[in-house]
């Protein structure tokens, strides 16, 4: 256990009663006691807090920064503004997906990459080992930053509280730098469980005190209070918001367009690694596609878990799980695009019974948009 | 976090606890089980009439994250199930010793219950390897 990493927020974790596990080499929450469900539905009805410090950040500076990331990923860089972000992937030259990411445009010379904790090293050594004559300068700057997301209907409010950035400015997926409670901070309006809120990053030494300084703004100890919340919260939230982990829905033997990546796989965009081979299986059409069940029989269908039609194996769950909000067990699998329709009935291998379940519409839960 | 373990009940290893009335035992989990599995949102039960061997699993006890198999640390016939359960297995976190039973077994032998741990020496097992 010695050599798990650790966030700039491990102690506090500890202070707060966080059951701590072994996530991908790094020693995280995965929940507090309040537990998932509890943190889960505050999260939804009021205000969640995580730590997602363990994720990686590279700068790409200089002139071909946009050129050079365009190359890489599967959306479109030149489309981004000052002050923009969007949803990506890394494909590699079988159209498989490396990672997914957040690509951050600072200005024209300079991107943030934002990648999955698990995938950092990975991710490192593909970007710098494609690194040609580019005039970019690559800087893997993850140990630096904290990460600190906000998230839920009260999100919004609780963190205005602590910056004179206005927040109501900032639009879906854009940020901006500024203070939090006078920590110099990127100030995100993005995150990972389909409510409204903000992804803060800041210097690792400040990490404490912009979480302290929002449990306590968001009155954290109240009963509709901001609640920390740990990876199971996370893990649930995101998939009742339909969102895809890396390592389940999306892997190097995956394509961005089977798993119904396609609005970020922009193939008329020019040359990027895996390109051409995307553009000829969605010409030829795809042979599986990821698609959102709900269990119709009483059970829970958890990952890896076989899918059957008419006795036949058709597919595996990716993820499965009680979804805490909707109070149903749900979760994404893949099917062969032929069944891979609304209303199709499965059945789910449950240690050895064969239960039933339907594909249904993703996202399995939207929030009200104000 | 100190452990809630009732002097009155038998305890296995398998973190299952029985209450012996007669030839009849009732099977639960315990207060640290249900606390290693976090919030509990699904039991699958067995059925009444259902015969099981000792140590045999009967059943299992889903949370929001984990999937755990129940053991009977008894041999016997199901006689009773807690179908209440089904519908409030939130009562397994809430009061695992007491509404939150999960199976009565009609025990083969009464002396496979004397063999379970008592609640201080399970309480030593928890100390030991938990």
């Amino acid at each position: 256990m010695e050599n798990l990493k650790k966030t700039p927020l491990n102690e506090v974790h500890r202070e707060l009663g966080g059951k701590m596990v072994d996530f991908g080499g790094w020693d995280m929450p995965v929940q507090y006691p309040a537990g998932v469900m509890e943190e889960h539905l505050r999260t939804r009805t009021a205000a969640g807090l995580f730590d997602v410090s363990h994720m990686g950040e590279i700068w790409v500076e200089g002139s071909d920064a946009i050129v050079f990331v365009n190359r890489l990923t599967t959306n479109d860089v030149t489309q981004l503004v000052d002050g923009q972000a969007h949803y990506s992937a890394f494909t590699n030259e079988k159209g498989g997906v490396v990672d997914d990411l957040l690509v951050y445009r600072f200005d024209q010379n300079k991107l943030l990459l934002v990648v999955n904790a698990g995938t950092t090293e990975k991710d490192w050594y593909w970007i710098t080992s494609h690194k040609k004559d580019e005039d970019i300068a690559l800087t893997n700057a993850s140990a630096d930053y904290c990460q600190i997301a906000v998230q839920g209907p009260n999100a919004v409010g609780i963190l205005q509280q602590l910056t004179e950035t206005k927040l109501d400015e900032i639009k879906y997926y854009w940020f901006t730098t500024g203070r939090v409670d006078g920590v110099e901070a990127i100030i995100s309006r993005t995150g990972y469980t389909g409510e409204d809120g903000f992804e803060v990053y800041a210097a690792a030494e400040f990490a404490e005190h912009i979480w302290n300084m929002l449990l306590k703004t968001g009155n954290y100890g109240d009963s509709d209070g901001i609640l920390p919340a740990g990876l199971a919260a996370r893990n649930t939230l995101r998939l009742e918001s339909g969102m895809s982990l890396y390592g389940h829905e999306l892997s190097d033997d995956i394509t961005p367009l089977e798993a119904g990546l396609g609005w970020i796989t922009k193939l008329q965009k020019g040359d990027f690694i895996g390109r051409d081979l995307l553009a000829a299986k969605k010409e030829k059409g795809l042979d599986r596609k990821l698609v959102g069940f709900e269990m119709i029989d009483r059970g829970i269908a958890r990952d890896d878990f076989d899918v059957y039609i008419d006795d036949q194996k058709v597919g595996y769950v990716t993820s499965g799980s009680p979804a805490p909000f909707l109070k149903k067990n749900i979760g994404l699998a893949f099917l062969p695009s032929e069944f891979a329709n609304i209303g199709q009935e499965i059945k789910i291998d449950v240690r050895g019974k064969h239960l039933a379940a339907k594909v249904v519409p993703t996202p399995f839960y939207k929030r009200e948009k104000k | 976090m100190a452990n809630n373990i009732p002097e009155n009940l038998r305890y296995s290893k398998d973190h299952e606890w029985v209450l012996v009335d007669g030839d009849v035992a009732s099977i639960g989990i315990t207060d640290y089980a249900q606390h290693s599995l976090g919030d509990v949102v699904y039991i699958d039960m067995p059925r009444v009439g259902d015969k099981l061997g000792s140590h045999e699993a009967f059943g299992s006890v889903e949370s929001v994250k984990a999937v755990s198999e129940i053991f009977t640390p008894v041999a016997g016939e199901i006689v009773e199930v807690n179908d209440g359960l089904n519908d409030t297995p939130e009562k397994v976190n809430a009061d695992p010793y007491g509404d939150a039973w999960f199976i009565k077994v009609k025990m083969d032998n009464p002396g496979d219950a004397d063999a379970m741990l008592s609640g201080e020496e399970y309480e030593e097992y928890l100390s030991a390897n938990a």
